[in-house]
């Protein structure tokens, strides 16, 4: 009746898991119970987990990564404890089954949970702001890809107390993650989680290319899109080119796990190098997918705080393209351990280097973006100058594993670890947080505490270099990673100088979360009326904060790059003009309700409950069609209403 | 970040055989090619954005200041220069310093078959006809000739102090060539993760001058139990921080066997454990 589930599926005996889900549960029960005291809940229903507006959805995807960001913490500082005071004969508070589920969740979780959902609800909010349109091109498609991702997360989590997560690292190489070797629900909530997520990635990439290329404003040419769209087009390009190859690939994991397959087995012809092909054919594409975004959110917070154009314009499209096309052809730098032979392995790693003269390139252009500037350092610029001072050291130790015969003695270490932390934390996370405090005041319209976001800056940036400067010198000592208890007694002040790095990145979450609670207190005070409290460039500054429903009351006409700049420099400001009425799409429960379903489908899966899977799928199908069918998807809001709000914002007395 | 590591050398930085010291040597060069470099933009970064800081007013504004041809026709350059100077010292170090390619040495290579189980270490002297767990004596200055394979998942072998790693994967044979150049005790490890007992899967290389080799070798044979099929069974099963040991004999074409075996019929013991409630805290 239940498949696998029983009982015995809760670990009763493990203290740890237990008391974070109690935590946990008891968190989202006084959340939930806190909203229906308030009678929130139909504001909640029908302004958020309902919209299908591109603002909200994107503010919904942040908030799941932020909140995502605090489980994966959570894992990371266990870790470090663990490996701060498992040392020589200690065996630290963790055992290997326990341990090893930590550093799978942490990786899966800090990948895909939160730097993707980071990413991807940025480009959500800002490009069609940016773009100068109404939404994107597939509303409801878009709240069905965010609810997919939600879905994959609650899945995980569920992880914690039913059953137990993956214990072969998030990358789940075969023939440990075969059914031999992990017959447990562990890779099975890893599988069916990203497979549930990837979809929605995918969805949403397409959604963004789509928007991109057929939905800009009158004017807006390609070579006249601010650089954070030409980045977001292509990530969402390489969304679209590599993510099916991951869902390709768990798929076949799936079928050698539940349908006896072997294309990865050790036994029956299977080949588990094949699946290392495969994983990093996807995950090398991934690294650019998250940090092309991040590199245009510094694009337009250096050239906006400098007061400048951004230096290069047509540099930094051509660098990104370079890139979006060299990363394809670079993935076989993940393993040049495997005895592939001298031509090929040169061959990758020349093409590895050579991805690092467009982002060459890039740094040196913010660099004099900001020369003959007017740098004014909020919040949003000290993460970008943190970012470039921290990710020229993360590039220079990725050109370094680049060259294979270096690669043999780092690979796998800790200088590794510390190498694409370098990068993911000071590019990626560094982009996100400085994105965060840039656009936090266009979505609700008042700004956040700059001391609170400096003070969390400067947390995270020392943390980082804290945290893992001394797994570099670890990882060139011979560290390899995934310890659960360290041999070596000598390595251990170093264990505990990256432990104080750890606790450091802390209090700057705890800033994070400071400064968003005191801004949201003393809102009124930090009301930002104009709709352009950084004397922006781009068209997401040329309307209200937060925006109407429908974006843009007129669609602006766009004549040069950095649009709005132009249009504030020229005074060229449009009469009032006579305000028509504007379709925008309604609200719908469909996202919502097959995330729903999915995720009985995933849990199901997960435990062989296969009645749930098949009447969860019938499900799905029957909303989906139910969607198909329905007319009537768009409501009109007529010319007075937007008058009316307009005219409001623009303080000017009601009309005639 | 070097200094520090200097102060405590050991692992990759103290390599003990020429493929470790031309690794490092490797690594020392790029990482000057790249701090050429990379020293310039981070000081030219804080540089720039204190000295254009909005307050001071000494400072010069130019807004419209967006492209030079100039500037752009050096910045693509610097990166690009630096790249085929690394991409010319990738390709040769590369090929010189394939774990494929025999190291070109006046003594005769020792042949050692390495064999990852789940979690210990069997090498295999097929030569000598003899086998250890967990413990690798060669002769210093004596190449020593690999072959590898994994009867379990994948795990990577590596010595730090002695250079190159590679994976060991069922089914598969990899090879790799080291030599260690002077007598010493060095640590190795599985640089792969391969599941629960992964933390201690060590193994120490004995470098011995030549004599010792001979008379250690001679020490096993006299000593211990023999490596059959049975025997191996019993040791292909998962088992924690196993001590070093060694077998006085080793049956014929074991490794190759090893090699076929696991992927017709996987011997370890994983594959007879049906699947039983999720295991937690021990497993």
């Amino acid at each position: 009746m239940l498949g696998r589930l029983s009982w015995a599926a809760i670990p009763f005996d493990e203290p740890i898991p237990l008391i974070a889900a109690g935590v946990v549960g008891l968190v989202i029960l006084a959340v939930l119970g806190w909203i229906v005291m308030k009678g929130w809940w139909p504001y909640l229903w029908r302004e958020w987990l309902t919209s299908v507006d591109h603002k909200r959805i994107g503010v919904m995807y942040v908030t799941l990564a932020l909140v995502m960001l605090v489980r994966g913490y959570s894992d990371a500082i266990m870790m470090r404890s663990q490996q701060a005071v498992a040392i020589g004969g200690a065996r630290g508070y963790l055992p290997p089954s326990h341990y090893d589920q930590i550093f799978s969740a942490h990786g899966t979780i800090m990948i895909f949970l939160v730097a993707m959902p980071f990413v991807v609800g940025l480009m959500n909010f800002v490009v069609p702001l940016q773009l100068g349109v109404r939404d994107v091109a597939f509303p409801v498609l878009n709240s069905v890809s965010f609810w997919l991702t939600a879905a994959a997360a609650l899945l995980i989590n569920a992880s914690l107390v039913i059953g137990n997560f993956a214990r072969t690292g998030w990358m789940a190489y075969p023939p440990l993650s075969e059914l031999t070797f992990s017959p447990d629900v562990g890779v099975d909530y890893y599988l069916w989680s990203l497979q549930i997520s990837g979809i929605g990635t995918l969805l949403a990439g397409i959604n963004m290319v789509t928007t991109i290329l057929k939905m800009r404003a009158p004017g807006m040419f390609y070579f006249r899109m601010p650089v954070f769209c030409w980045t977001a087009l292509a990530t969402n390009m390489l969304i679209v080119a590599a993510f099916p190859i991951l869902t390709a690939t768990f798929a076949m994991l799936l079928l050698d796990r539940y349908l006896g397959m072997h294309f990865f087995t050790n036994a029956g012809g299977g080949n588990m190098m094949m699946y290392v092909n495969l994983f990093w054919a996807w995950g090398h594409p991934e690294v650019y997918i998250l940090i092309l975004p991040a590199f245009g959110v510094f694009s337009e917070v250096i050239a906006t705080f400098s007061g400048k154009a951004l230096f290069g314009y047509r540099s930094m499209v051509l660098a990104t393209l370079a890139i979006c096309v060299l990363s394809f052809m670079v993935w076989l730098h993940h393993f040049f351990t495997m005895g592939a032979g001298a031509d090929v392995n040169s061959f990758f790693g020349i093409m590895s280097m050579v991805i690092a003269v467009p982002t060459g390139v890039k740094v040196f252009n913010w660099l004099f973006t900001l020369f003959h500037g007017r740098v004014v350092f909020k919040t949003p610029v000290l993460w970008s100058i943190g970012f470039m001072v921290t990710f020229v050291l993360g590039g220079m130790t990725g050109v370094l594993l680049a060259v294979p015969p270096v690669d043999f003695v780092l690979h796998n270490s800790v200088f590794l670890v510390a190498h694409f932390h370098n990068v993911i934390i000071g590019g990626v996370l560094f982009g996100a947080m400085a994105a965060y405090n840039y656009w936090f005041p266009k979505a609700f319209g008042f700004t956040l505490d700059e001391r609170l976001g400096k003070a969390s800056f400067w947390c995270w940036f020392f943390g980082f270099y804290f945290a893992f400067m001394p797994l570099y010198v670890l990882g060139l000592e011979g560290m390899t990673r995934r310890l659960e208890h360290i041999a070596d007694p000598s390595w251990r002040p170093l264990l505990l100088v990256a432990e104080f790095g750890a606790i450091l990145i802390f209090f700057g979450i705890l800033f994070q979360a400071l400064q968003l609670y005191v801004s949201i207190r003393t809102r009124e005070s930090r009301r930002d009326l104009t709709g352009d409290p950084w004397n922006g460039r781009t068209l997401e500054w040329a309307t209200s904060s937060p925006p109407p429903p429908y974006n843009f009351a007129v669609m602006p006409e766009v004549r040069s790059i950095d649009a709005f700049w132009e249009m504030k420099a020229t005074g060229r400001i449009a009469p009032e003009p006579r305000y028509e009425a504007i379709e925008v799409p309604r609200n719908s429960p469909t996202g919502f309700i097959i995330a729903f379903f999915a995720v009985l489908v995933g849990f199901s899966l997960i435990w062989r409950i296969w009645w749930i899977v098949i009447l969860a799928l019938v499900a799905i199908a029957i909303v989906v069609l139910a969607f198909g069918w329905s007319e009537n998807r768009e409501q009109e809001i007529p010319g007075a209403e937007i008058a009316r709000l307009e005219r409001a914002r623009l303080g000017l007395g009601p009309g005639e | 970040m070097l200094a520090v590591a200097a102060c405590h050398q050991t692992g990759v930085l103290d390599p003990q055989g020429p493929i470790g010291a031309a690794e490092q040597l490797l690594l020392i060069n790029s990482t000057g090619i790249m701090l050429v470099v990379v020293v310039p933009v981070i000081v030219a970064t804080l540089a720039f954005a204190f000295w254009y800081r909005s307050s001071n007013a000494r400072a010069s504004h130019d807004p419209d200041w967006a492209y030079q041809g100039g500037i752009e026709f050096v910045v693509w350059s610097i990166p690009a220069l630096v790249v085929i100077l690394l991409g010319g010292v990738n390709w040769i170090g590369s090929h010189q310093l394939d774990p494929d390619q025999p190291i070109a040495a006046k003594a005769k290579p020792l042949r050692v078959d390495v064999v990852a189980l789940d979690w210990k270490w069997l090498f295999i002297y097929p030569d000598q006809g003899i086998a250890a767990v967990n413990q690798l004596v060669v002769p210093a200055g004596t190449p020593v000739s690999f072959r590898l394979t994994s009867a379990t998942v994948m795990n990577s072998f590596f010595v730090p102090q002695l250079g190159s790693q590679i994976y060991t994967m069922p089914g598969m044979t990899t090879r790799l060539h080291l030599l260690a150049d002077n007598s010493g005790d060095y640590p190795g490890i599985s640089a792969n993760f391969s599941g629960d007992g992964f933390s201690d899967m060590r193994f120490i290389v004995k470098a011995e001058p030549p004599a010792n080799f001979v008379a250690w070798v001679a020490q096993v044979r006299a000593s211990g139990s023999a490596l059959d099929d049975a025997g191996y069974a019993q040791l292909a099963k998962p088992s924690e921080a196993v001590p070093p040991t060694t077998y006085r004999a080793v049956a014929p074409q074991m490794f190759d066997h090893i090699v076929s075996q696991t992927v017709s019929d996987p011997p370890n013991a994983h594959a007879s454990r049906a699947w039983c409630p999720p295991a937690h805290a021990g497993g």
